[in-house]
């Protein structure tokens, strides 16, 4: 979900208003794991794959959604077939593919700043302007950080595997840790810098100014 | 006009910058200055992105750091790594950010963004994902970034550093035709010989200071003694 991003398109999907599909795919993902069953699960999965074919996605995006969790879903799909049954794997992995797609659809109809936008509007109801302008903040750093973090992770690995370090996960996890952690750093001075100064960010500035006088 | 009063920054017992006095009236000027000289941090003081331990800065008059906002708004910063910078994962959608807070509509939000873009002409850009820019692009969508906001002076710190010759050269002539005063750090020595003058940084200090020519050929020397 959070490495695909607007697919731009005029269908209605694409002209609903975000928060209202936030609360479709919390409906969805709700009722998915409330009534266990195949006569819930294939409807929902259908009208997933038309919704795709309404917005105008192309099936390589469908594709793009669900290879990042490719991996995890094998995994799953083989643990269940090994302590339950082939049924019942089917059934979990359709189930996660399903909601997998039903967040991307959302992610790949909806401009981020829109996204963000209703979301910094719901949670202005219930918290202090602040608090809601950080918390939509984060989840745009989110949506624009996930990849980057992700071409670090591939770049070290391949600079590990020059080095003769294949499957040494300390020798990955260390130094893409490290870079992360330094671009948060900047990151957040840009943010500073481009004039959108967030109150926990002036709290910081005033504490360092503090320290310093 | 800038004016940097006497300005010192220590972190944990150690002396980035030692007191500096300079006052920086040029078009554009230069800093070089080898690694951890203290060049980024001296670059940083000007926006109040780096306190100064001790001492003042004044952008036209007003000082620095004691209202960020205020030098926020006059000095724009452009990052050396514009993966940093550019907090949006749509060109648009990054180039409003900024602007968020400008108290400008929506639809004019949207005609300076547009504006802007075809002024360099980058208007394909304005729904592209920003990390499937090239580095190039992304150099020039943080750049505009920060003109949008039209400050009076911006600072760039080694801005050709991630870029093939092509980019670099757009930069440059992109940067060439820009009417606000402009501090660049960086190392590349032919982009340096542009400048009205330049300050050279080394080990906390303002070790040089004057015509490009000059404090190039002296930092030339240097980097060669010191091999």
């Amino acid at each position: 979900m959070l490495t695909s991003t607007y697919y731009a398109g005029q269908s209605f999907l694409h002209t609903t208003r975000p928060l209202f599909k936030v609360l479709a795919l919390f409906l969805v993902c709700t009722l998915l794991f409330v009534f266990d069953t195949w006569f819930v699960l294939t409807p929902i999965c259908l009208a997933v794959f038309g919704l795709y074919g309404i917005a105008g996605i192309p099936r390589s995006e469908i594709l793009l959604a669900l290879r990042p969790a490719f991996w995890m879903l094998l995994f799953i799909f083989i643990v269940q077939i090994y302590f339950e049954s082939l049924q019942l794997a089917s059934f979990v992995i359709l189930r996660f593919v399903t909601m997998i797609l039903a967040a991307s659809l959302l992610t790949l109809t909806t401009k981020t700043s829109d996204l963000i936008a209703a979301l910094e509007q719901f949670f202005n109801r219930f918290l202090p302007e602040h608090i809601a302008e950080t918390i939509s903040l984060a989840f745009s750093l989110c949506f624009r950080f996930i990849p980057l973090v992700r071409q670090t992770f591939d770049e070290v690995t391949e600079a590990q595997k020059a080095r003769g370090h294949h499957k040494d996960w300390r020798a990955l996890a260390t130094p893409t840790i490290i870079r992360t952690l330094k671009s948060a750093d900047e990151i957040s001075q840009a943010i500073i810098a481009r004039s959108v100064e967030t109150s926990h960010l002036s709290a910081a500035n005033e504490r360092r100014d503090r320290e310093h006088s | 006009m800038i004016k940097i009063e006497n300005v010192g920054v220590s972190k944990e017992n150690k002396t980035i910058l030692a007191a500096i006095s300079v006052t920086l009236t040029e078009p554009r000027i230069g800093i070089i200055g080898s690694n951890g000289s203290g060049k980024s941090t001296f670059a940083k003081l000007l926006n109040g992105l780096e306190r100064a331990t001790t001492g003042a800065v004044f952008v036209n008059d007003a000082p620095i750091g004691k209202n960020n906002k205020t030098a926020l708004g006059k000095v724009g910063f452009v990052f050396q790594n514009p993966d940093n910078q550019i907090v949006f994962p749509i060109v648009v959608e990054d180039l409003a950010f900024g602007l968020k807070k400008s108290g400008l509509s929506k639809q004019q939000i949207q005609s300076r963004i547009t504006t802007y873009l075809e002024q360099f002409g980058l208007r394909h850009l304005l729904e592209r994902r920003t990390h499937e820019l090239s580095g190039g692009e992304k150099q020039l969508i943080a750049l505009i970034g920060v003109l949008l906001m039209e400050p009076e002076i911006i600072v760039l710190d080694e801005p050709t550093t991630l870029l093939d010759l092509r980019n670099r050269s757009i930069l440059l002539k992109l940067l060439a035709e820009l009417p606000q005063k402009l501090i660049i750090v960086s190392h590349d020595l032919a982009l340096m010989a542009e400048m009205d003058r330049l300050l050279w940084i080394e080990n906390g200090n303002i070790h040089q200071d004057g015509s490009p020519e000059a404090v190039i050929s002296a930092y030339r020397q240097f980097a060669e003694s010191e091999s």
